[in-house]
């Protein structure tokens, strides 16, 4: 999948937040940042087994002085439900980057369950949500989330719709 | 399933805990909830040590990210089996960064301690130290006594792999010694020590 201007504005913001841990599951609608941050000698790039080791390591990057993202699909959100505790018994900056399945022009009904939940286990956990469907919204949207994490300290996530991300080629082509 | 017991020798957790962070103050700790929190602050509180209450199998996690932010420091996470067990995927993604300078060390008694003793995985076969050797961390080995504290201490401090200790304990119950389980003091605690601002 070649890459598109929303992709190269995520990365550009977590570049800009001086984020130096990007830790993740992969997701097609992440390749790109998780491509720049491999070629990135400034940035660690750490996959993950299961999404909810990013949100400790988040934290350990933080006791070290470091600022970190986690990147994962709506799925992963269910897996970090509990890790998420971290966050409030701890209090510290945390911005993940969700990329939406289950949700728009979706095909295989698996990603649905999680999919139509994954705003709402966010909520409720604590963490403030923002939100880009369309290609003109990502910037904003990234600034405005790293701002919230980095400079008020709080715990936030991205969601990316998956009406912005597109559909997903199933033919096998 | 029963598996034949092995006749293995096994050590008292405190004293191992104890002498070897005892020999490691410039150490930063990382605490793995339960037993293993509460050995740690009975060997002696530090702003170094970050005790985990809770978030089963962030230990591992929160010390890689600690040991990647810092690594001119050696970095020891100390946990128990169960923790472990939990977040075991941690052992691959810890083995994929590889830093010289993180130590996991698994207090294993082969139970659930903080819930009733129920016999965990390792009482019936599970192998720690293979399976973090399997995940690809290039140093993993078992020790059962006090003999083998020397060796782990030389590992800590020379940061020159990240390694999995895996240490023997017997499944003894021992009065509680509670650490603060006030995250937000302990991280602010821990930062400051590093000369870290809070934001």
């Amino acid at each position: 999948m070649a890459e598109r201007i929303w992709q190269k504005t995520v990365f550009a913001a977590l570049k800009r937040a001086d984020v130096k841990q990007i830790a993740y599951v992969p997701d097609a609608g992440h390749a790109y940042t998780i491509k720049a941050a491999t070629s990135d000698p400034g940035i660690r790039h750490i996959v993950l087994t299961t999404e909810e080791e990013g949100v400790g390591i988040a934290l350990g990057a933080w006791l070290g002085g470091q600022r970190a993202a986690v990147l994962m699909q709506s799925s992963g959100v269910g897996n970090c439900i509990n890790m998420f505790s971290l966050l409030e018994n701890c209090r510290f900056p945390f911005l993940a980057i969700v990329t939406m399945r289950g949700e728009w022009a979706e095909f295989n009904p698996w990603q649905s369950p999680m999919g139509r939940r994954t705003q709402a286990a966010l909520d409720l956990m604590g963490l403030r949500v923002y939100r880009a469907d369309a290609e003109s919204e990502v910037e904003d949207v990234m600034s405005a989330a790293t701002d919230s994490a980095f400079l008020a300290g709080e715990p936030v996530a991205v969601i990316l719709g998956q009406a912005l991300i597109g559909r997903k080629n199933w033919s096998g082509e | 399933m029963s598996m034949p017991t092995p006749i293995v020798q096994r050590v008292n957790r405190r004293p191992f805990v104890q002498r070897v962070l005892d020999a490691v103050p410039e150490a930063l700790v990382v605490t793995g909830l339960g037993s293993p929190t509460f050995d740690v602050f009975a060997a002696g509180d530090r702003a170094t040590n970050f005790y985990l209450w809770g978030a089963m199998g962030g230990a591992v996690p929160v010390g890689l990210g600690l040991a990647l932010a810092q690594p001119e420091r050696s970095v020891v996470v100390v946990t128990g089996d169960g923790e472990m067990l939990m977040g075991i995927g941690s052992l691959a993604s810890a083995a994929v960064q590889a830093p010289k300078n993180l130590t996991i060390v698994v207090l294993d008694n082969g139970h659930f301690g903080e819930t009733g003793m129920q016999p965990s995985h390792t009482s019936f076969g599970t192998d720690l130290s293979a399976i973090a050797a399997g995940a690809g961390i290039s140093r993993s080995f078992r020790v059962g006594s006090l003999d083998c504290v020397p060796k782990l201490i030389d590992v800590i401090r020379s940061r020159s792999a990240t390694t999995f200790c895996q240490v023997l304990v017997e499944p003894e119950e021992l009065p509680r010694t509670l650490p603060p389980r006030d995250g937000i003091y302990v991280k602010e605690r821990f930062r400051a020590a590093l000369g870290f601002q809070p934001f």
